[in-house]
């Protein structure tokens, strides 16, 4: 089979976009990547997002989007997986060419925060825990991670701002993209006296709500134009796994099985060892998903995912760079798109087009993206091609 | 207005009636078909104790709506005595501090209203500490 690449690429900036509807930030994102991609046409477009029903009580978003980006005809499908409903998306794209069935897929992640606020949100992202065990009790997905990285310090004897390297590190990438929501480096002091949010998940250890929508063309090696102006880059592995919705149906709720079987699966499928990675972007909606993302990964031992953050070696220069463009923290977490962002900038990063924040020589990337609690896992391996 | 929603799971939320593995004796809740144990199909009912420990918790003071009105409020997972886990709010706490590992007993109480002030007050099962006394 022909190499599948990510021919074009597009994001909006991620923040509170006010005066911008669902349907206009994901035109956005696609009127962007098609004209990065040199004008491929797409017959299929899959769209990524997670809260459309509840925010904007807006179903059916493959027509709606199809229809609204000029796009008459194509069939087109929405995807929902949580937070990871983008990469979910991407899957299927990816699918979808590999089966030779379509040539030029587009897929799109869009989240509109903003239609609500308060309250109805966190009923809106409730939804994707189990709604008559968990969100019945009042359950909030920030209350599931402080849940997890209470019981994670207790067991591994965590020091208090043991998981500031997290913020810190997002924070510092962040600077450095013009699409993120925080561009501002912040101090280990702002995160020691960090407003908590539900102890011990401060307001630094959880990433901010965002709109937002990012976009990706997807065509085999070989049906790429002469004049193809990137260099270029190819989803060399992906793979996807789930756990179980409920948090407390599982054994040992601080090991993210889905993660470590998704990397496990897109490792084999490109044939690659760990150690070849350049970076890692992670799902850190919560710091203390991105310390159990390392651990899953193999990239620390189990209880020590923290200390990475903590020493440096997610930073860009250390041994596994992390969240190179501020992750979900600093870029902010657009829900469903998230997962497509990551692909964005794991291409820019493989493109060398990451400016200040590139990683030089970067070969292989690792993408993951989480829904919930690692209820869903999808992880991606990006290759650049000589 | 779920009403047939809330009646359907009345015997877990007032009785904590989950299941119990015909094949494998593994106690299972909240109910579901396939044993998560051995992989069988498991289908007889089993009331739990209703007593347990406090694995993890948290606070929420940003509450879901239909809760916002009882924020903040302390969340928890739950280890009940026969194995498994379960999400619940602790409640009755007073000024005694929470730990991992305190003992809890199952309590019912109100949980949510519906947004509809004519409409059902849904109640459901919390956990207080064990050997609770009331205060006259």
């Amino acid at each position: 089979m022909t190499d599948i690449v990510i021919a074009g690429i597009g994001q909006t900036e991620v923040g509170e976009h006010w005066e911008l509807s669902l349907r206009e930030l994901a035109y956005r994102a696609i009127k962007a990547a098609t004209i990065d991609g040199g004008g491929l046409k797409p017959q299929a477009l899959f769209v990524g997002n997670m809260l459309a029903l509840n925010l904007s009580n807006q179903a059916h978003l493959g027509a709606l989007l199809a229809d609204y980006a000029g796009l008459p005809g194509i069939e087109a499908v929405s995807v929902e997986a949580a937070g990871a409903s983008g990469a979910a998306a991407l899957r299927q794209g990816y699918l979808a060419i590999a089966s030779g069935m379509v040539d030029v897929a587009l897929v799109v992640g869009v989240e509109k925060f903003t239609d609500k606020v308060g309250p109805d949100v966190e009923a809106a992202v409730a939804t994707a825990a189990d709604s008559d065990y968990e969100a019945m009790q009042g359950l909030t997905a920030t209350a599931q991670a402080a849940i997890i990285m209470r019981r994670y310090m207790y067991e591994y004897s965590v020091p208090a701002n043991g998981f500031a390297g997290f913020a810190i590190t997002a924070h510092a990438n962040g600077a450095g993209n013009p699409y993120a929501m925080f561009r501002k480096a912040i101090k280990p002091e702002a995160y020691a006296r960090a407003e908590m949010v539900s102890e011990p998940v401060n307001m630094f250890d959880a990433a901010p709500n965002a709109d937002g929508a990012a976009a990706l063309l997807l065509t085999r090696r070989d049906l790429l134009p002469k004049s193809y102006p990137h260099p270029l880059v190819r989803i060399a592995g992906l793979g996807a796994a789930t756990d179980t919705l409920a948090l407390h149906d599982r054994h040992d709720p601080l090991w993210f099985q889905s993660a470590q079987l998704s990397t496990e699966r897109a490792l084999k499928k490109a044939g690659i060892q760990l150690d070849q990675l350049n970076f890692f972007e992670y799902h850190d909606v919560f710091s203390i998903y991105a310390a159990l993302a390392l651990e899953a990964a193999g990239f620390a031992e189990r209880g020590q995912g923290w200390s990475l953050a903590a020493n440096g070696a997610i930073s860009l220069k250390g041994r596994i760079p992390c969240a190179t463009l501020g992750g979900l923290k600093a870029r902010g977490f657009p829900g469903g798109a998230s997962g497509v962002y990551q692909a964005v900038e794991a291409a820019l990063q493989l493109r060398g087009s990451a400016g200040a924040n590139q990683i030089v020589g970067a070969r292989y990337g690792l993408i993951q993206s989480l829904g919930g609690p690692a209820s869903t896992a999808v992880s991606a391996i990006l290759e650049k091609v000589d | 207005m779920e009403i047939a929603r809330h009646w359907r799971l009345k015997q877990q939320r007032y009785g904590l009636v989950g299941e119990v593995c015909p094949h494998c004796d593994y106690k299972i809740f909240p109910p579901r078909d396939v044993c998560p144990n051995c992989g069988d199909e498991a289908k007889t009912q089993y009331a739990f104790s209703g007593k347990g420990e406090v694995f993890s918790f948290t606070t929420i003071y940003e509450a879901p709506t239909g809760y916002d009105a009882n924020a903040p409020y302390t969340v928890a997972i739950v280890k009940l005595d026969e194995g498994p886990m379960v999400t619940a709010q602790l409640t009755d706490l007073g000024d005694q501090p929470i730990e991992i590992g305190m003992p809890v007993e199952m309590v019912t109480r109100k949980m949510r209203n519906d947004g509809d002030e004519r409409g059902i007050i849904v109640y459901g099962y919390k956990f207080r500490p064990f050997g609770f006394v009331p205060q006259r």
